[in-house]
C-alpha cells in the first residue's frame, strides 16, 4: 500500500469516526416493552438526553398562599370580569403567578396600565382574560387529555410572552406563479416535520380545520375508503409533529403492524385523539378570534420589553397552539408534575361573555 | 498463491488498437464516437471505450429522456424559486407530483401536474424504445434476447405503478412522484394508506427473489472467483468439458449443501430471481387498492397473519363513542 493510499485512508477514517460520534447517541439506551412481543412495541429512552432536559421541564416554586382578605376581588377591584368570585388576596396571589409565568421580564405593565390597574387600554389584558377562560376549558372540558394533572399559564408561557412553540398557517412563500409545478406545500426540508419531505404545515388541515385524519382502510376489501396516497402523506406529516412534540416514537400510541385499529393502540393514542380536538378547539374558539387585537398590536404592548417578536405569523395569522406548545419534547408537560393543585384560583374562572372582548 | 487470492480485477486484456466491432448489414447506422483503452476502466471491467451504436432508436430514447430529465429538474427548481443554492442543497427533497385525486384521469392544467404526465410520458416512451434497442441490438449481433426480456420485466413493474394500476383506479393521483425523499415518502404512504404492504404475498414473493438475487449473485461471485485459479473464469468451456474448476466448485457446494448448480445452471438461476422480482412486485402492486384495500386485514381473514391481543382490555375507537365528535 502506497504512502498517499495510507494518508486518505486515514484522512476518511477520521472523518468517518467525527461523523459517526456527532450523529448518533451514544449508547446504551433504557427500551421498555409495551405491546406484544414481536411487534417492536418498545418505547427508547436516552438516559442523558432526560437528563439534559429536566431543566427545561422545572417547575417554579409556588407563591406562598395569602391569608384569606375577606372580601371578593370584585368588591375591593374595578373591572374584575372573571376572577370576580375570588378572594382578593386569592386573586393578588394569582396576579403575582401570571407575572411570573407569563412577562417576569416585563413585569405587571406588559398588560396593565400603571396609572389605572383596572383599565383595559392595553390590549394584553384582555388576551389575558379570554386566555384565563381558554385555561379553565382546557382543566374542565378536555380532562379526557389533561387528567387531573391539568394546565396553567405557564404549561405552554415558561416565562415568555409568546409561547416558545407556537405555529401559523404557511403562506407557502415557494408557491409558483404561471405553468411550472406547484410543490403542493411539501418536497422541501421542513423542521415542522422532522425534516422530511413530508407536507410542511400539517397544522392548519389537522389543528385549525378539522379534515379527516384517518386513511388507512378498516376492511381487507375496496370498500369505498376515500383517503388517497397523499392523504397519508399530510396524516405522516401531522404524526411527525405529534412525534416531535411529546419526544416518542410511532409505537407510543400505535401498533405499526396496522395504524388504523385501535383496539391494538395503547391508551395514549384515545389521549391524543382528544388532544386534537382539545388543540382544535383552542384554536378556532380561542386564539383565532383575538386576531384583530393582535392585528391592531403586531409588535406587542408598549411595556414589552426585549420580546419583540411578530404578534402575527408571515401570513398574518395569529401565533397558534400545537402539541409542541405545552409538551415541548416530553409525553407529559412539566414532565406531569400537578402545577394546577397549588393554583386552584385557576378553576374559579367564570366562564361567561366578557363585557369588553373588543376593548 | 497470493497472486490468485484478489477481489478485484488482476488482468486487463486488450489487442493492439481497438476493436470496432463485427461489419454491420445495410439500414443500421455507423457506430458512433472514437474508440479508446482506458486503464483505470480495465480496473473494473473491459479497457476499451466505444465506439457505441446509436442508431435511430437510442438517439430518439435519449432526446426523450432528457426531455423527461429536464422536465423535472426544471420545475424542482421553479420550486425553490430558481435558487440555484437551494436547489443544489435541497435536491433530494425536491420533487415533481402526480395530479391531485379531484382530477382523476383527466388532463390537469400544466401547473397542477401536467408536467408530471408530461415527464411520465417522455420517460416511458424514452425507456420503450431504449427496450426496442436492447432487442433489436442482440439480434443483430445473433445473441438470445434474455437481456430485453429481463428489461421488460423492470419495465412492467414501472407501468403498474405509473400507468397501469392508475387507469385501474381511475385517477393519476395514484401514481409516483418523481423526486429522492417524494417517491421515498409516496412509498412508506402507499403502505400505510393500503393497511401496510409487508402483508401482500406479492411483496413478500418480491422480497424473496430480490434478497435470493444477491444471495445468488453472491453464491456465483464468490464462487468463481474461488477457483479461478483453476480458470474458473472460463464458465463456457467448463460447461460442456468440465475441468478442475468446475468439478471443485460443484465439490464445494455439494459437500457444504449436498446439491449444486451447474456451469450454466446458476446463470438461469440468476436470471430467473432476478426477472421475478419485479414481475411478482408489480402483481403485488397491481392488487393493491384495486382488489384489496387492507392487506393486514386480507392476511388475518385468509389466515397467515395473527390478530394480536388487545394491549389493554376496553380500547375502543372514541370516535364510535356515542354522540362524540368527529
Amino acid at each position: 500500500m502506497s504512502f498517499t493510499l495510507k494518508i486518505v485512508l486515514a484522512v476518511l477514517g477520521a472523518l468517518g469516526v467525527i461523523v459517526v460520534v456527532t450523529s448518533f447517541e451514544r449508547p446504551p439506551v433504557n427500551v421498555v416493552q409495551v405491546g406484544q412481543r414481536g411487534t417492536a412495541m418498545e418505547l427508547v429512552t436516552n438516559p442523558r438526553t432526560v437528563a439534559a432536559q429536566l431543566p427545561r421541564h422545572a417547575v417554579p416554586e409556588p407563591t406562598p398562599p395569602l391569608d384569606a382578605a375577606g372580601q371578593k376581588a370584585s368588591e375591593v377591584y374595578e373591572n374584575v370580569q372573571v376572577l370576580g368570585d375570588l378572594d382578593a388576596n386569592a386573586f393578588n396571589r394569582l396576579m403575582i403567578g401570571i407575572t411570573a409565568w407569563v412577562s417576569p421580564e416585563q413585569g405587571c405593565n406588559y398588560c396593565h396600565n400603571p396609572e389605572n390597574l383596572a383599565s383595559d387600554e392595553v390590549y394584553t389584558k384582555v388576551v389575558t382574560r379570554r386566555m384565563l377562560q381558554m385555561t379553565k376549558t382546557i382543566n374542565a372540558s378536555w380532562q379526557a387529555h389533561v387528567g387531573q394533572t391539568g394546565v396553567t399559564c405557564y404549561t405552554c408561557h415558561r416565562g415568555k410572552p409568546i409561547p416558545e412553540a407556537v405555529w401559523s398557517t404557511d403562506p407557502d412563500p415557494r408557491r409558483t406563479r404561471g405553468i411550472v409545478a406547484s410543490a403542493a406545500g411539501q418536497n422541501i426540508a421542513s423542521p415542522a416535520v422532522g425534516l422530511s419531505s413530508l407536507p410542511h404545515d400539517p397544522f392548519t388541515p389537522f389543528l385549525l380545520r378539522d379534515e379527516p385524519i384517518r386513511v388507512t382502510g378498516t376492511r381487507p376489501l375496496p370498500h369505498g375508503n376515500p383517503a388517497t396516497i397523499m392523504g397519508a402523506e399530510w396524516t405522516y406529516g401531522l404524526m411527525f409533529h405529534f412525534s416531535a412534540a411529546t419526544g416518542q416514537n410511532c409505537t407510543f400510541c400505535h401498533n405499526t403492524q396496522n395504524f388504523g385499529k385501535w383496539e391494538s393502540s395503547t391508551p395514549q393514542r384515545v389521549t391524543a385523539w382528544h388532544g386534537i380536538r382539545m388543540v382544535r378547539e383552542l384554536n378556532t374558539s380561542y386564539v383565532e378570534p383575538l386576531r384583530p387585537l393582535w392585528a391592531a398590536n403586531p409588535h406587542g404592548p408598549p411595556e414589552r420589553g426585549d420580546a419583540t417578536q411578530s404578534r402575527l405569523g408571515p401570513g398574518g395569522d395569529p401565533w397558534k397552539v400545537n402539541c409542541s406548545t405545552c409538551h415541548l419534547g416530553a409525553s407529559k408537560p412539566l414532565l406531569g408534575r400537578p402545577m394546577l393543585a397549588d393554583y386552584p384560583e385557576l378553576n374559579a374562572v367564570t366562564l361567561g361573555p366578557l363585557r369588553s372582548a373588543s376593548r | 498463491m497470493a497472486e490468485y487470492q484478489n477481489i478485484f480485477t488482476r488482468v486487463i486484456v486488450h489487442g493492439p488498437t481497438p476493436y470496432p466491432g463485427v461489419p454491420l448489414p445495410k439500414g443500421d447506422s455507423p457506430r458512433t464516437g472514437p474508440a479508446s483503452f482506458q486503464r483505470v476502466l480495465g480496473k473494473i471491467g473491459d479497457a476499451q471505450l466505444g465506439p457505441i451504436y446509436l442508431g435511430w432508436l437510442g438517439t430518439l430514447s435519449i432526446a426523450f429522456f432528457l426531455v423527461a430529465f429536464v422536465t423535472i429538474g426544471l420545475n424542482m427548481w421553479a420550486s425553490v424559486r430558481w435558487d440555484p443554492v437551494q436547489f443544489v442543497r435541497q435536491l433530494f427533497w425536491l420533487g415533481l407530483e402526480p395530479p391531485p385525486a379531484h382530477y382523476g384521469l383527466r388532463l390537469p392544467p400544466m401547473h397542477d401536474g401536467g408536467w408530471w404526465l408530461f415527464a411520465g410520458f417522455f420517460l416511458t416512451l424514452s425507456i420503450l424504445l431504449w427496450w426496442a434497442r436492447t432487442y433489436r441490438r442482440a439480434r443483430q449481433l445473433g445473441m438470445g434476447t434474455h437481456v430485453a426480456w429481463a428489461f421488460a420485466a423492470a419495465i412492467w413493474l414501472y407501468l403498474v405503478l405509473g400507468f397501469i394500476r392508475p387507469l385501474l383506479m381511475g385517477s393519476w393521483s395514484e401514481a409516483v412522484p418523481f423526486g429522492i425523499f417524494p417517491h421515498l415518502d409516496w412509498t412508506a404512504a402507499f403502505s400505510i394508506r393500503y393497511g401496510n404492504l409487508f402483508y401482500n404475498p406479492f411483496h413478500a414473493l418480491s422480497i424473496v427473489f430480490l434478497y435470493g438475487s444477491t444471495l445468488l449473485f453472491a453464491m456465483h461471485g464468490a464462487t468463481i472467483l474461488a477457483v479461478s485459479r483453476y480458470g474458473g473464469e472460463r464458465e463456457i468451456e467448463q460447461t460442456l468439458d468440465r475441468g478442475t474448476a468446475a468439478e471443485r466448485a460443484a465439490l464445494f457446494w455439494r459437500w457444504t449443501m449436498g446439491f449444486n448448480a451447474t456451469m450454466e445452471s446458476i446463470h438461469r438461476w440468476a436470471w430467473w430471481f432476478a426477472v421475478l422480482c419485479p414481475l411478482t412486485g408489480g402483481i403485488g402492486i397491481l392488487l393493491t387498492g384495486t382488489v384489496v384495500d387492507n392487506w393486514y386485514l386480507w392476511a388475518v381473514k385468509h389466515g397467515f397473519a395473527p390478530m394480536y391481543d388487545p394491549i389493554v382490555p376496553g380500547m375502543a375507537d372514541p370516535a364510535a363513542a356515542a354522540g362524540a365528535m368527529r
